[in-house]
């Protein structure tokens, strides 16, 4: 049993989930931010492994990516610094990144990993359903892993159908049809495409991300789902000094 | 459909596919679902043929290039793409492309551009259209290429600098997907070669096509066969040769080589010799040949051409490759610079530094002297001219 499971059937809670890229700010800081993050009441983690080529990405998540490869980082070195994940956090957490570098590092190898050191599913953008479907969907299986999918505005009901049973964990709601980092307006227009997708009624909860920075977006987000994922704005705290000691001040205001 | 085209599902052999978040699936399907039928559109059809004839000026001449020929020991044809308006066959495609967008319905263009030809033969279609242009080029670029540049801006487009990773062609590309994913309604996104998402790499090679479908019948009048026994094209991202090749795939009688760039030396550290170098991976919606690092980091290429600096080749030529149907090679950029001196001397064509490429392995055939061989000439080589300044001190 995944310990995400008992997360999203928590009744009324609405879920706060921290994405930051592994390697970022400091080569070894990854599980350390993790640590503090869970301490300050994050309910769920993504850990980006970086891509040289971040095409979802607005440019402070590229930037981190790029300072996270400078740094040294890589997926074995990862998984190698995620053997100490399961000592030191107990909520669920989930590898967020490009396909390429699961691609060189072996599907198969890289679910048997993520399987190894306790991470509960991954999220790869560019990876898309077909592929996943045709050529891979055994191996996530067997060996535990839950793939999420990204759903937008332009996403169709049916192919939403879909994606929900194919899903073992979450759906991904993207706030708008974006890059990461860009500020969510809930405007009619969002709030009906949230409210449409809230009355399907599926079978996964819904997270929403991209563009929720605060707590007035989390709370919008929420009014909508189950949670809400921000990433961007926590990036850029990660880029100032001290950031360990901002992260409970930062967790506690978006609660409010 | 052999082969060597694309499957229903839009792979070559293990090559191909969309792979790209979700925020582009919408796009890529509408696509997906109506490039074909829109290009067999009769009326399509007649306006793409037009313009071809009468803004482009094709079809381009087959020139048999005898004091070339002489010194080879062969009979040398050259396909003249650099004839083309705007110098070069990007504009095959942009034609092609932006009939395509108008019929989709789209209001606003965006491209990538490296050394800035796509980026012109994009500006240019975007004003005979009337509609807005974007242009993403490397930062690096943009400085480097000022007179593509400023063609862009007279013809209204905006050329906007990408300032992520190394500031050139691959981080255009990334931009311009980038745009494309914010502007996922009123945006029609003109690749420029055959890489990107299914159906990018099949819709751009048909758009190229024209250059074998021309070729074949002015070989016949010329030669009397066809078939020629060689044909020869440079390979960055593959679009001029993958219209060079198109109509010659089925026929395994005639040798198909792509030359890639060596740069300083394929092992020098500072190449483009994909093939060579590269292993199997995803780079810009398409599973291809990659040059990355072991952790799967796509590897910032090298070559005097900024046309064939690019670290991916097209689905289709990795498939080529992969399957033996294409001898994949490469040409270093002394020795594509020496070329390029030698066809203006012996024939008074200035080629561009990535056709140079193709003419150069010339050097390392052998021939029994009644062979033809066709070589594209993808471009011309005004937007060249500092380089060779600089190379041979002129």
């Amino acid at each position: 049993m995944l310990a995400h499971k008992n997360i999203f059937q928590d009744g009324q809670r609405k879920l706060l989930s921290i994405y930051f890229t592994a390697g970022y700010p400091d080569l070894d800081s990854t599980v350390t931010i993790a640590e503090e993050l869970e301490k300050s009441g994050a309910d769920f983690l993504e850990i980006g492994f970086p891509y040289s080529d971040p095409v979802a990405d607005g440019p402070v998540i590229q930037h981190s990516s790029e300072t996270a490869l400078r740094n040294g980082m890589t997926l074995t070195l990862l998984f190698e610094q995620l053997k100490a994940l399961r000592s030191r956090v107990s909520i669920p957490v989930f590898l967020m990144g490009y396909f390429n570098p699961v691609l060189q590092f072996g599907v198969e190898n890289f679910c048997r990993s993520c399987a190894a050191v306790g991470i509960d599913g991954v999220i790869i953008p560019d990876l898309p359903m077909y592929e996943y479907e045709e050529l891979y969907q055994e191996t996530f299986y067997k060996h535990g892993v839950s793939n999420i999918f990204l759903v937008t505005p332009q996403t169709s009901t049916e192919r939403i159908r879909k994606i929900d049973k194919l899903s073992k964990s979450f759906i991904y709601l993207l706030s708008s049809n974006a890059t990461t980092g860009k500020n969510l307006e809930v405007g009619e227009s969002s709030s009906a495409y949230f409210k449409r997708l809230k009355d399907m009624e599926l079978s996964n909860p819904l997270v929403i991300g991209f563009g929720i920075s605060n707590a007035k977006t989390f709370g919008q987000a929420t009014n909508y789902a189950k949670g809400a994922i921000i990433g961007t704005a926590f990036v850029k705290l990660l880029a100032e000094d001290d950031y360990l000691s901002k992260i409970r001040g930062f967790i506690a205001a978006i609660k409010s | 459909m052999s082969k060597y085209h694309v499957n229903e599902k839009g792979y070559y052999g293990p090559f191909g596919g969309a792979y790209v978040p979700e925020m582009l699936y919408p796009n890529v399907e509408e696509l997906q679902q109506k490039y074909l039928a829109i290009m067999q559109e009769e009326s399509f059809q007649k306006e793409f043929h037009d313009l071809l004839k009468d803004y482009v000026g094709r079809p381009s001449p087959l020139y048999h290039a005898k004091r070339f020929s002489e010194k080879y020991g062969v009979n040398i044809f050259l396909k003249r793409e650099d004839l083309n308006h705007t110098g070069a066959h990007k504009i095959n495609n942009t034609i092609g492309q932006i009939l395509l967008a108008e019929r989709l319905g789209k209001k606003r263009i965006i491209a990538e551009t490296g050394a800035g030809q796509h980026g012109v033969a994009t500006a240019t279609v975007c004003a005979l259209k009337g509609l807005e242009c974007v242009v993403y080029m490397g930062e690096v670029d943009i400085q480097r290429q000022a007179p593509n540049v400023a063609r862009m801006k007279m013809m209204g487009a905006s050329v906007v600098a990408a300032q992520s990773g190394s500031k050139t062609l691959k981080d255009a590309t990334n931009e311009a997907l980038r745009d494309w994913i914010n502007n996922p309604v009123d945006t029609h996104y003109i690749i420029g070669s055959v890489v990107g998402p299914h159906p990018y790499p099949d819709l751009v090679a048909r758009f190229q096509s024209i250059i074998s479908q021309e070729t074949k019948r002015q070989l016949i009048e010329k030669t009397g066969r066809s078939n020629p026994d060689y044909v020869l094209a440079c390979v960055g991202g593959g679009s001029n040769a993958a219209g060079m090749f198109y109509h010659f795939l089925d026929e395994e009688d005639v040798k198909l080589i792509a030359i890639e760039a060596a740069g300083h030396g394929v092992h020098s550290g500072e190449s483009a010799a994909t093939t060579a170098l590269g292993k199997d991976g995803v780079l810009h919606g398409s599973r291809s040949i990659l040059m990355q690092t072991e952790d799967g980091q796509v590897i910032e290429p090298y070559s005097i051409s900024a046309g064939l600096d690019y670290p991916g080749i097209g689905p289709q030529h990795a498939w080529l490759f992969r399957s033996g149907r294409g001898q994949y090679v490469s040409i270093t950029d002394d020795e594509a610079m020496q070329a390029g001196l030698l066809l203006t001397k012996l024939e008074g064509i200035i080629p561009a530094i990535e056709s140079s490429h193709a003419l150069a392995y010339l050097e390392k055939m052998s021939f029994k002297g009644d062979e033809n061989v066709v070589i594209c000439l993808s471009g011309r080589g005004d937007k060249d001219l500092d380089n060779y300044m600089k190379y041979f001190g002129f």
